[in-house]
């Protein structure tokens, strides 16, 4: 007897939403016997966890600030992933538009007008975008697997930004450092309270959602996304070109990624460093399956996720948990996620399939 | 009458002892010391050595310090998030020991203060905000000193993580003393762009000595090159902290930090309110580097050298970078009876003569 998936005919509305609630829930629970078992009272780890960090002005604004390139990233993969394009290198492209954007910062100097930062995010695009065209053009050239090329591009961007400020763009007054000079405070994202690091990436973000979600429910393009994924033979038929889709995808989503490294070079950081971004790239791609593919449940995971790396970072200092345990609780969060999405679309059944029987 | 006014007396006294008492007691709440790092703890290298001295100094003022750790914190956004919810949870003493950290702990610093500052490796100070480092290079004097007596190949293998100047003053100290002892051995660098990769460390380890290293030294954090040294049979030097146990046979020796007495001191300069912001630089005299166990292995000829070199070290009468010192292109850099300054052990980027290939630019 061994158990196997059966998809569910007709997924239930209703658990669609319920499901999130309740592995949140699960993972409490299970988190709680862990806490206790390591000798610290559940109640405070969860508190520390969950509500401490958003529970003041600043902790929110910190909240969103690492949730922006998190949206972002997820948001420009959620189109190729659903058409079937398997963009896995937005972090490559993330930090090509960091180098374009920010590279412009430092050409710009330390008097630049305040009209560089349109110009840098027009750069930071144009940059991620570049990136993604090279596993455009050899998908559509040489149908190369662009989950490879992606992937390894990615580590291509990453050996190019270090090389740069090893070499050419170092800070000349920085003790042969690799960092760039910090950017002019006129072409930094103005900030939108005082008192925070919230900027204006972070609405930004959020209107790229509104439109994201705009395109895939309204907008023909966004009907042909959804139809070449869910079947290519219907796609064909109906004249749709899976190349023209995979060059959009791919274009879009390297170009919301560049964006995501412009918001971190001339947000939070203010310079040109050789890590720029802990993983953004890669963790998008867990946000935007979190968010089962769709604008607003990517904001939704986005903001998660980020609450899950804040609440790490909370329960080290306020009960001094090692990071490793907060690392375990992150991973039920996303099992129990995972889990319980996975048992709304398909029910467990025990012993062969009716198919197989009738085969054998 | 007479017992009212005694009761009453008694009340007075007894609520002015429970004031005091409770303002002793303010007083004794002890202080809140923040510790900021890179890589996870763990039990060798760099963040383990920083996290033995945040022990030493819970060892030493127990119940009137309260240390607090966040370990493996990313050096950009993040880390200016964590320095500042130290700070604002009431830590009056941040340690921050990474060199990324240098603008995110000026940053905070600006906003609290009242908050002392620590930061390890970087060369921005403030009000509030010191900087301290160890001298490396002088450990790496003597580590050159060994390999060049212990090498049949001539031929030293380095592991370097990036090519910033103390890992460059690391290895051109290596290579000095290499030469002051074997003028025909060289050195070979391999540069693996990271501080903490075994996979990538134990495969340049293997390269170098396919290449005919005898002797492997590292800049990086990870016991894989002494392990991959004891396996095919050649030396190794340790890097951070022992390392004697990952490979008892190949380890010559390491190069250990060690930041307890400085934290220690620091943290009682907080409390004693005479904390002023410095530049610290120490090395083997002061204690904040000192040389592992030498393995039994090594001559005692060999043995006596290394430990006149390090007791000159410590008097003053050695110095790593005395000139005369040659850049790769034989172009003198310091003429014969001076020494370098640090102003210019800070900022090197060249190879001296003797190092193999190009500094990456």
């Amino acid at each position: 007897m061994r158990p196997r998936l059966e998809a569910r005919i007709g997924v239930s509305g209703a658990m669609v939403y319920v499901t999130p609630v309740l592995a949140v829930v699960l993972t409490m629970a299970c988190g709680s016997v862990l806490f206790a078992a390591l000798g610290h009272n559940p109640a405070a780890v969860l508190y520390a966890f969950f509500v401490q960090p958003i529970s003041s002005a600043y902790g929110l604004a910190e909240l969103t600030i690492k949730a922006t390139p998190l949206v972002l990233c997820a948001i420009g993969l959620s189109f190729g992933f659903r058409a079937n394009i398997w963009n896995i290198g937005a972090e490559g492209q993330l930090t090509l538009g960091a180098i374009a954007g920010g590279g412009l910062a430092l050409w710009a100097g330390d008097d630049a007008s305040v009209w560089f930062l349109p110009a840098m995010i027009i750069a930071s695009l144009l940059g991620g975008a570049a990136w993604a065209a090279i596993p455009a053009y050899l998908k559509t050239r040489f149908n190369a697997n662009e989950i490879l090329t992606s992937l390894m591009l990615t580590y291509v961007a990453i050996l190019l930004l270090s090389y740069l400020v090893h070499g050419p763009w170092k800070d000349p007054d920085g003790y042969s450092f690799p960092q760039s000079r910090m950017f002019a405070d006129s072409v930094l994202l103005p900030l939108l309270t005082m008192g925070t690091r919230l900027h204006l990436g972070a609405p930004i973000a959020l209107l790229l959602a509104l439109a994201a979600w705009w395109v895939m429910a309204r907008m023909f393009v966004g009907f042909q996304i959804k139809v070449v994924g869910l079947t290519p033979a219907a796609a064909g038929l109906a004249g749709f070109s899976v190349r023209r889709l995979t060059w959009i995808t791919l274009l879009t989503g390297g170009a919301l990624s560049g964006l995501a490294g412009l918001f971190e070079v001339a947000g939070p950081i203010g310079q040109l460093l050789p890590s720029i971004s802990p993983g953004y790239g890669f963790t998008a791609i867990i946000v935007a399956f979190l968010g089962r593919l769709h604008p607003l449940g990517i904001l939704l995971a986005g903001l998660l996720i980020a609450l899950s790396y804040l609440g790490g970072e909370t329960v080290q200092i306020e009960l001094g948990l090692p990071l490793a345990v907060s690392g375990v609780f992150q991973g039920m969060l996303l099992f129990f996620l995972l889990a319980s999405d996975v048992l709304v679309r398909y029910r467990i059944r025990w012993g062969r399939s009716v198919i197989v029987q009738e085969a054998g | 009458m007479k017992t009212s006014f005694i009761k009453r007396g008694a009340i007075w006294l007894g609520a002015a002892a429970v004031s005091a008492a409770m303002t002793t007691a303010a007083w004794a709440e002890p202080l809140k010391v923040g510790f900021v790092y890179v890589g996870p703890v763990g039990d060798h290298g760099w963040t383990y050595r920083h996290d033995q001295g945040r022990k030493a100094i819970d060892k030493a003022f127990g119940d009137k310090v309260k240390t607090t750790l966040v370990e493996s914190v990313k050096e950009g956004a993040d880390s200016e998030r964590v320095i500042r919810q130290l700070a604002a949870s009431g830590h009056k003493l941040i340690f921050t020991t990474s060199f990324g950290f240098m603008n995110p702990t000026l940053k905070v610093a600006k906003s609290f203060p009242n908050v002392r500052f620590e930061h390890a490796t970087g060369y921005k100070q403030a009000k509030n905000v010191s900087t301290y480092a160890a001298r490396f290079y002088q450990g790496r004097h003597i580590a050159g000193l060994i390999a060049g007596k212990m090498t049949k190949s001539n031929v030293i293998g380095y592991i370097g993580s990036f090519p910033i100047p103390e890992v460059v003053r690391g290895i051109n100290a290596t290579t000095l003393a290499l030469q002051k002892v074997n003028p025909k051995a060289t050195v070979k660098v391999v540069w693996v762009n990271t501080w903490y990769d075994p996979g990538k460390e134990g495969a340049a380890a293997k390269a170098l000595i396919d290449q005919g290293a005898d002797v492997i030294m590292q800049h990086t954090d990870s016991p894989a090159a002494i392990q991959a040294a004891q396996e095919r049979g050649v030396w190794a030097v340790g890097q951070a902290s022992d390392m004697t146990h990952f490979g008892p046979k190949s380890h010559l020796t390491a190069i250990i930090d060690v930041w307890d007495n400085y934290y220690v001191a620091r943290t009682k300069a907080v409390m004693d309110g005479s904390w002023k912001s410095d530049d610290t630089w120490d090395g083997l005299k002061q204690g904040m580097l000192q040389m592992a166990p030498y393995n039994a292995a090594i001559p005692a000829d060999v043995l006596a050298m290394a430990k006149k070199a390090q007791a000159n070290i410590i008097a003053g009468t050695v110095h790593p970078f005395a000139g005369p010192i040659k850049d790769q292109m034989g172009k003198e850099k310091v003429p014969a009876g001076k020494n370098l300054d640090d102003g210019s052990l800070l900022s090197m980027n060249w190879y001296v003569q003797g190092v193999q290939g190009k500094l990456p630019k």
